[in-house]
């Protein structure tokens, strides 16, 4: 562990000094490629008077509402494509379809039905997320062995118990890979839209990146970028690590 | 009822199967699992059902455990017609079937925290007692990918036995256990039976296995799957597998078997 921080933290700390000097020693144009440091003062700058913070609130909680409404909408709708044959045929159809849909396809038409307006983001993250939880659930349910079923009915389980104490856990492994890649989903429907779109009640991470180009800010380009890569990577460690190693633990290394 | 049978004064069946029959419709063909197979088992009786594989004994269990129903006849338990699972039967399978996202202990509450009446402090207290008598109380908080496959079948044995049923049907549960742990497995569950009395449904091809264990073996011949033999095991308890009374009694049991075989086979 403390061989792979150090290797980490050296790697990291020779390619930010290459970067400082390259950008010092002009083997670029500091316009196109800002230095390290630039970076460091806009996002001290821009944490300093909000603006950052007040962007990266904008965005989380489109993205949080979404991706709840998503899961929300996405479980229960799996499991009744699992249990019954007429809604397999027909939504889990649809949801085959519209999970080959990149989700920023969806941006025209949200924009037409809801206009430049927080719906209209929302309406893109549940079409990021809903479909890959859906799929997820739904597959879950299917690859159950059916041994479990017919241990928990021999011990008295039936209908919400069942569903509850056995089919949802049994199916763990399905849903958190399946909201895992919802979540990614979502993460880059929201930030195509955010970039794409502008909705006057807020100000996202997405237009932060869109105005800085406009304005020729690369650092400002660059340092959301960064804020956005290290949101993905919070969430992930904090969202999806502790389930995984509870799978781990409980299901072995097999999962 | 005559006067013979009113004066002999006979308990009450545990289990009475009346003239069941069951097939399964394949794509090509109809397999006939069981065919107008009646039996009855006593209250505290260790029934087992020997046959090789494919003659239906190990759909009769599930009949009797409720998770199939047969095309015609009538399966009762305690005079009352079994109409599905229910927690007076426990089934053990040949595959552990422990609910991997649960740890140990909380795979035995699985059946308890369904039966009603009891306390959470009770059903911890009942739990732990049983996985004391399979032997398993220092994994009492392990994951079950950590067991082996020996002590997979005790949990599952501590979790059928835990919510108290009067009936345990079991399908094959100790074929895929290596010879040793089988042995040990023997002893575990007989001192059980004995000391809590159940009424035991045991499926098995191992004769041996069968001679060892049962009070009764029921012989099974397939297509169409039938009673053919029946075999009364007196043999003081506990047995041993090992013990050349067993042994006796075992090869008698397949030489019939093959005789049976070669019948069927010839008509």
């Amino acid at each position: 562990m403390a061989v792979q921080i150090i290797q980490a933290v050296a790697f990291f700390a020779a390619l930010i000094g290459i970067w400082e000097y390259g950008s010092r020693s002009l083997w670029w144009n500091p316009v196109l490629v800002p230095s390290p440091l630039d970076i460091g003062k806009y996002v001290i700058a821009k944490t300093g008077d909000g603006e950052l913070l007040s962007s990266c609130w904008v965005t989380m909680k489109r993205l949080m509402l979404g991706y709840i409404v998503g899961i929300a909408l996405g479980i229960p709708l799996g499991l009744l494509t699992a249990r019954f044959k007429f809604a397999n045929n027909t939504l889990g159809v649809i949801a085959l379809g519209l999970q080959t849909l990149p989700s920023v396809c969806w941006v025209p038409l949200s924009l037409l039905w809801f206009g430049q307006s927080e719906k209209a983001m929302l309406f893109i993250v549940v079409m990021g997320t809903l479909w890959a939880v859906l799929l997820a659930t739904d597959h879950g349910i299917r690859q159950i062995p059916p041994i479990y079923r017919r241990a928990a009915s021999t011990m008295g389980s039936s209908g919400f118990h069942l569903l509850w104490h056995v089919l949802l856990p049994a199916s763990l492994p399905h849903l958190v890979s399946g909201t895992k890649q919802g979540w990614a989903f979502a993460w880059r429907s929201l930030m195509a839209a955010e970039i794409y779109v502008t909705v006057l009640t807020g100000y996202g991470l997405g237009h932060l990146l869109h105005y800085g180009r406009e304005l020729h800010a690369m650092d400002q380009v660059a340092a959301v970028m960064l804020v956005i890569l290290l949101i993905g990577f919070a969430a992930d460690k904090a969202i999806f690590t502790p389930w995984e190693r509870f799978l781990r633990r409980r299901w072995g290394l097999s999962v | 009822m005559s006067l013979q049978d009113e004066l002999l004064n006979a308990p009450p069946a545990k289990l009475q199967v009346d003239h069941v029959s069951k097939s399964y419709v394949g794509n090509r063909q109809t397999v006939q699992a069981l065919d107008d197979v009646s039996l009855s088992v006593g209250e505290g009786e260790f029934v087992c059902l020997l046959g090789p594989s494919g003659c239906g004994k190990s759909t009769l269990l599930n009949l009797i455990a409720g998770l199939e129903f047969p095309d015609s006849g009538f399966l009762s338990a305690d005079g009352e017609p079994i109409t599905g699972p229910g927690r007076q039967r426990m089934v053990m399978f040949q595959e552990h079937a422990l609910f991997p996202w649960l740890n140990v202990t909380d795979n035995v509450l699985f059946g308890l925290n369904l039966k009603p009446h009891l306390t959470t402090t009770d059903r911890l207290g009942v739990a732990k007692a049983f996985l004391e008598i399979v032997g398993l109380t220092p994994f009492a908080n392990a994951s079950i990918h950590e067991l082996s496959g020996g002590m997979k079948q005790r949990v599952a044995l501590a979790r059928a036995l835990a919510p108290n049923p009067q009936v345990l049907c079991m399908d094959e549960p100790f074929a895929a256990l290596d010879a040793m742990t089988r042995e040990q497995l023997y002893d575990d569950l007989q001192k059980i039976q004995q000391k809590r009395r159940k009424t035991v449904v045991f499926v098995t091809h191992n004769v041996r296995e069968a001679v060892c264990l049962g009070d009764r073996v029921l012989l099974f011949t397939p297509r169409p799957g039938r009673i053919r033999a029946e075999f009364k095991v007196d043999l003081p308890r506990p047995r041993d597998i090992n013990d050349v009374a067993v042994a006796q009694l075992a090869s008698a049991i397949t030489a019939e078997l093959k005789g049976l075989l070669q019948q069927s086979d010839a008509s």
